[in-house]
């Protein structure tokens, strides 16, 4: 599934132009990186929780040479799946 | 941030009903769970994608008793942040991440090793 298939999905439901539908769904995901990028948590009842986590800096290497290179430290985003997602099986 | 701010921010952009702006919100999440539950992945360019990993039973003891107990197969949403929004949280400063054909690949970009060629269709 990609995004197409999600505006298809709100047009129909919301009853709206699909015009207007990727409008829409643009600025549900455009809203969440925005707040991903300031560092915000997103909850979101039922589907689930983002959060931006910081991640250590780390030494990797340089498999075909053996040599060491720095791993810089970054963040990362961690997803924990909501009621709704956790009965899948 | 919550749903709330979600469906605000819909009616700022889109020039909804509050009332609209709710459905399209719960829209977008349900039928990502939807599609999830129908062993589906979702690829959403710039933001990343969701798939479904399995975890296979594996034995396990019960803490308390030490009992061994038979831990079933598990299935387990998993999200996978994309190029762009793994440059937006790193680089916070940058709004245009400047980089993105640098590394292009045929697929886009997105870790490639686990894109499936039919994700594109």
């Amino acid at each position: 599934m990609i995004k197409a298939d999600i505006i298809n999905k709100v047009a129909e439901e919301a009853k709206i132009t699909k015009v207007k539908a990727v409008e829409a769904v643009e600025a549900v995901f455009d809203a969440m990186k925005g707040a991903m990028q300031r560092g915000e948590r997103i909850e979101l009842r039922g589907f689930g929780v983002f959060q931006v986590k910081p991640r250590k800096k780390g030494i990797g290497r340089n498999p075909r040479t053996g040599r060491e290179v720095r791993i810089p430290p970054g963040k990362t985003i961690r997803f924990k799946p909501g009621k709704n997602l956790r009965s899948l099986s | 941030m919550t749903k709330a701010d979600l469906v605000e921010e819909v009616v700022r952009v889109s020039n909804v009903s509050k009332k609209h702006a709710e459905i399209i919100v719960n829209t977008v999440f349900s039928s990502i769970v939807d599609a999830l539950q129908h062993d589906d992945k979702i690829e959403l360019r710039g933001f990343g994608s969701f798939r479904v990993r399995r975890r296979r039973s594996r034995q396990g003891r019960n803490p308390k008793t030490g009992d061994r107990v038979e831990v079933p197969e598990k299935r387990i949403p998993y999200f996978k942040p994309g190029k762009e929004l793994k440059d937006l949280i790193n680089h916070q400063d940058d709004d245009t991440p400047s980089e993105d054909n640098q590394t292009a690949t045929p697929t886009g970009g997105e870790a490639p090793a686990y894109v499936d060629p039919e994700s594109n269709s």
